[in-house]
């Protein structure tokens, strides 16, 4: 099992510098780069003045040099200066990431919280009525797109009802650490959350009724029935054990899916985190910031797989590698 | 004879298709008693399954209509609410399914799964269950009980997984045993094992055994009375010796006379003619066999046949028995025997 | 000539394990087997699952590498040639597979299935193929009507009917047929079993017939080889085989075969004991320290056994 654990992780490594290859690379092709944003509103710079400060910064030197000195960097955490907020990079993502990742991680509980029981619901009671709404309500969560969704919640209890605030992450007039600060941040993640999780569902919800509806004709069901054992612990023991397992599994996946859906999520509500600040830095060509957000999302995607299959391994008894 | 455990009388299971109910079972009596084994044979579609599903309750009502009774220790199993039921499976009523890949649970240890019942229908202590479980794994033949206890099924060979499938059916000590083709997902060294060790447990239990099974030699093997279902009837009940030695009714006569090994070895097997009709398309008038026995002469067959008693304790359906001769052989002719001496 | 003389022939699966994942180990599915067959005859491969059968067949056309040995047909090596050399021996072998519902392409009507193979190896007008097809189709016993029908329209036994048309369709030598009757009901499998004795002797085919079914291949075969753990245990004449059986493996598979008579019950299962019996005495004169199969030693001219 450690061998396994430690073998998947290794893997890890080839997969992040290709990663960082690739990212840095494209950035490299992207028309523009850091001077020519940094100037962008600044009409009175010349050619000359632009390119003495590229030689300043390094960028003049060949890509593999750029390439070494910004990975050494990164792995200690510095991602450089972002030319935009004339401050650190790493300084600039601190307050954001943690922000995000509060974000996706209540998107995701609550996500759970609403498909779960929904999904043994639909998956249960089949072509019953509240099957039938269930489907529905999935249906929409799959067609409505996201972006939509959320402005429309916005614009409702936002603006016409006024019952939640419409952006930021918190009131800063609130001291830290106090009750209201808890219940003002609350408060500023509900909309966000209830957007993402209302739709972020889909998945779930399907994945589970289908996965039930599977089970249900197996064979060991018909065993444990043929038992004695009542349905409802037909469902709890057999049924639902083993469609909840690959859900289990996709926890790592879906942490990940959160942290790129954020982007939409974190540009509507003005919330201060990761995906706000990938839009605002695109637009501004703040490339080091742009890299930098890259490479931690994808790094996320990376380590979520891994999470992945490392919670599938411990969890199914037919997957255990030595 | 011994006391009758379970009567089905009048039994007819019926689906759902698209709005219309078709039996799969239509109007099937039988009598099981103790330490009797009774096999159900016939070929894929003959509701034999069905019939053994019904017995344990376990079709979908939603689409499945259930009329008749089976009477088990004096109540209609038919007519008992999903409890009453529940209280009756897995202790009185044990089943023993086809695969024995499939019919484990993948992610409960054997342990658990033989234990299961007994939490159900038996009031013991964890250690309690634990030791009966341990025996019941060396009654059905396996020898390293404690360490299969705490094993996946996937870690277990086909063969071993059918004799932990025994084992929970036998674990709260059942009155009767339905076995849904025990030995046909294994190879034939296997099952002849499982037959062996199902004989031998019935000397010990002396539960009575329904056996649901396509195979004639597993009947042979195995069965003390056969009844041979064709098209959702049975067509011929008797007592095993008498039904392989004198079998009567021309369905019985043509499996007997397909059997590769029953046969002289390149001889031409029989072939029963056209198809066996789905439930949709049975004609349910006149002798359901008819259409595959075209040479036999509608005069032969009966309007609405029933089963007669020819022998005590054989019956047969309908009176086409009564002259029946395969076309290949001719009427008189001695030397064409069913079954090679 | 034999028309397929297989020597010493041998299919090994790598088995990865360890940190990097690096071959550790072989599973030895099919480990050095020598058998010959002749024009003409049926050949009964016979085992239990796992033993290597369905990967000999498998071998000898081609659908699994050959780590060694040789397999002459008429004479040439079809282990030692590339794929494409191999091609032209493709059309005098066939193979007819077990389950008739998912062997056949489900969106190919029955004229595309059977008219696949000759299209790949002759050009033909479309009025000229749609004749043999319909030729084909007709001595298989399906209405002619039908070439335009799809797989799902069939019975079990109809399907295996069009599989073993579109093996005839090229007039092959050689049929290799793996559990072509095992997924059938018994008074199907006796339609399709009547029918491949019948096209034998029509076509002048030779059969490499596998299955477990121990009935089947005694009441089909001219030779039998018994194979165990990717060896042979023995090889001989159904007679030899059934009637005499010299190898305690043989003697178990035999021995297992359902008796038909009922009165013979208890007297088969002593049997089975006494063999278990032998299994603990005498294991050590039917397989070395490794558990492997000795090699076959000819006990009589037709009959030979792997003992020590």
């Amino acid at each position: 099992m450690l061998k396994f654990i430690i073998r998947r992780m290794l893997i890890m490594i080839p997969q992040l510098i290709l990663l960082s290859l690739i990212i840095f690379v494209l950035a490299k092709a992207m028309p523009g780069d850091a001077v020519t944003g940094a100037f962008v509103s600044n009409p009175n710079a010349t050619p000359e003045q632009m390119e003495k400060i590229r030689e300043s910064f390094g960028l003049n030197d060949p890509w593999y040099v750029q390439y070494g000195h910004w990975i050494g960097k990164a792995v200690q955490g510095d991602f450089g200066m972002s030319f935009v907020h004339k401050q650190p990079v790493t300084h600039l993502l601190e307050s954001r990431v943690a922000n995000t990742l509060l974000l996706a991680a209540v998107t995701m509980i609550v996500t759970y919280i609403i498909s779960i029981p929904l999904g043994i619901i639909a998956g249960r009671w089949t072509d019953t009525w509240a099957d039938k709404i269930i489907v529905t309500y999935n249906y929409f969560a799959f067609a409505t797109p996201l972006f939509v969704f959320a402005l429309l919640m916005l614009f409702l209890f936002s603006f016409i009802l006024g019952w939640f605030p419409s952006g930021g992450s918190v009131d800063i007039r609130i001291e830290t650490g106090t009750w209201e600060y808890f219940v003002d941040k609350a408060k500023h993640l509900f909309l966000p959350v209830m957007s993402g999780a209302l739709l972020a569902t889909f998945g779930t919800i399907q994945y589970l009724r289908n996965d039930i509806i599977d089970t249900k004709l197996k064979d060991f069901v018909k065993t444990a029935r043929s038992k004695g054992v009542p349905e409802g612990k037909v469902y709890t023991r057999h049924i639902l054990r083993n469609s909840l397992l690959p859900i289990a599994a996709f926890l790592g996946l879906e942490i990940t899916g959160l942290i790129g859906g954020s982007i939409f999520i974190e540009s509507i509500f003005s919330y201060p985190g990761l995906g706000q600040l990938f839009i605002q830095s695109i637009g501004t060509r703040d490339f080091t910031v742009v890299t930098a957000l890259v490479m931690i999302s994808g790094t996320a995607v990376v380590v979520g797989t891994m999470l992945s299959d490392i919670i599938l391994s411990i969890v199914d008894p037919r997957i255990r590698i030595d | 004879m011994a006391n009758p455990v379970l009567e089905i009388k009048n039994l007819r299971t019926s689906f759902n298709i698209k709005g219309n109910y078709y039996a799969a079972v239509d109007d099937v009596s039988l009598t099981v008693h103790e330490n009797e084994v009774v096999a159900i044979v016939g070929e894929s579609g003959c509701g034999k399954s069905a019939l053994a599903l019904s017995i344990m309750g376990l079709h979908n009502l939603k689409t499945t209509k259930l009329e008749g009774q089976v009477n088990f220790k004096s109540q209609n199993l038919l007519s008992l609410s999903a409890s009453k039921l529940n209280k009756i499976r897995g202790k009185d009523l044990g089943m023993i399914f086809q695969d024995p890949m499939t019919a484990l649970n993948p992610l409960a240890t054997i342990g658990r799964q033989i234990e299961e019942p007994m939490d159900y229908h038996m009031k013991l202590s964890s250690a309690a269950k634990k030791k009966r479980t341990l025996e019941l794994l060396r009654r059905v033949g396996i020898k390293n009980e404690q360490r299969i206890y705490s094993q996946y099924p996937h870690e277990l060979s086909g063969g071993m997984r059918q004799r932990v499938v025994i084992a929970i059916a036998l674990a709260c000590d059942p009155v009767l045993l339905i076995a849904d083709e025990p030995t046909t997902a294994l190879d034939v060294t296997i099952q002849a094992q499982i037959m062996d060790l199902m004989k031998e447990l019935q000397n010990q239990i002396k539960s009575g055994i329904i056996l649901i099974t396509h195979d004639l030699g597993v009947v042979a093997e195995m069965a003390d009375r056969v009844a041979v279902m064709y098209a959702g009837e049975v067509v011929e009940i008797a007592e095993v010796r008498e039904l392989f030695m004198n079998p009567l009714h021309p369905y019985t006569r043509s499996l007997l006379n397909s059997i590769p090994s029953n046969m002289e070895d390149k001889k031409a097997l029989h072939v029963i003619e056209g198809i066996v009709p789905s439930i949709q398309k049975l004609d349910r008038t006149g002798c359901r066999f008819a259409p595959r026995v075209a040479w036999v002469p509608e005069h032969e067959h009966e309007e609405s046949p029933t089963l007669h008693e020819v022998e005590p304790g054989h019956f047969v359906r309908c009176t086409c028995y009564k002259n029946f001769h395969f076309p290949e052989e001719k009427v008189g002719d001695e030397s064409y025997v069913t079954t090679k001496s | 000539m034999s028309l397929l003389k297989v020597n010493d022939m041998k299919i090994h699966f790598p088995i990865r394990g360890g940190f990097f994942r690096t071959v550790v180990d072989h599973i030895k599915a099919v480990d050095g087997i020598s058998f010959e067959l002749e024009p003409g005859e049926t050949y009964g491969l016979v085992g239990e699952s796992g033993c290597g059968k369905t990967t000999t067949g498998r071998g000898i056309i081609g659908l699994n590498t050959i780590t060694g040995g040789e397999v002459l047909f008429e004479g040439t090596d079809l282990a030692k040639q590339s794929r494409s050399e191999r091609r032209k021996h493709v059309k005098d072998i066939q193979m007819i597979f077990q389950d008739p519902y998912s062997s056949l392409n489900s969106r190919k009507n029955v004229l595309n299935i059977i008219a696949e193979p000759l299209r790949n190896f002759e050009r033909m007008s479309p009025g000229e193929e749609l004749k043999r097809v319909q030729a084909l189709v007709d001595r298989v016993g399906l209405n002619p009507e039908s070439i335009y029908k799809y797989p799902h329209q069939f019975s079990g036994g109809q399907r295996q009917r069009i599989g073993i048309a579109r093996a005839l369709m090229l007039n092959p030598k050689l049929i290799i047929a793996d559990e072509p009757v095992s997924a059938l009901d018994v008074s199907v499998q006796a339609q399709v079993l009547n029918f491949m004795q019948e096209i034998q002797k029509e076509f002048n085919l030779t059969y490499l017939f596998i299955s477990h079914d121990l009935g089947v291949i005694k009441h089909l075969c001219d030779r039998i080889g018994i194979m165990y753990k990717g060896r042979f245990v023995e090889e001989g004449t159904a007679a030899d085989v059934y009637n005499n059986p010299q190898h305690l493996y043989t003697k178990r598979l035999i021995a297992a075969i359902p008796e038909m008579n009922p009165e013979k019950r208890f007297e088969k299962m002593h049997l089975r004991q006494a063999i278990n019996e032998e299994y603990r005495t005498d294991y050590d004169s039917y397989f070395d320290k490794d558990g492997r199969m000795f090699d076959l030693k000819s006990v009589s001219e037709t009959h030979s056994v792997a003992v020590q």
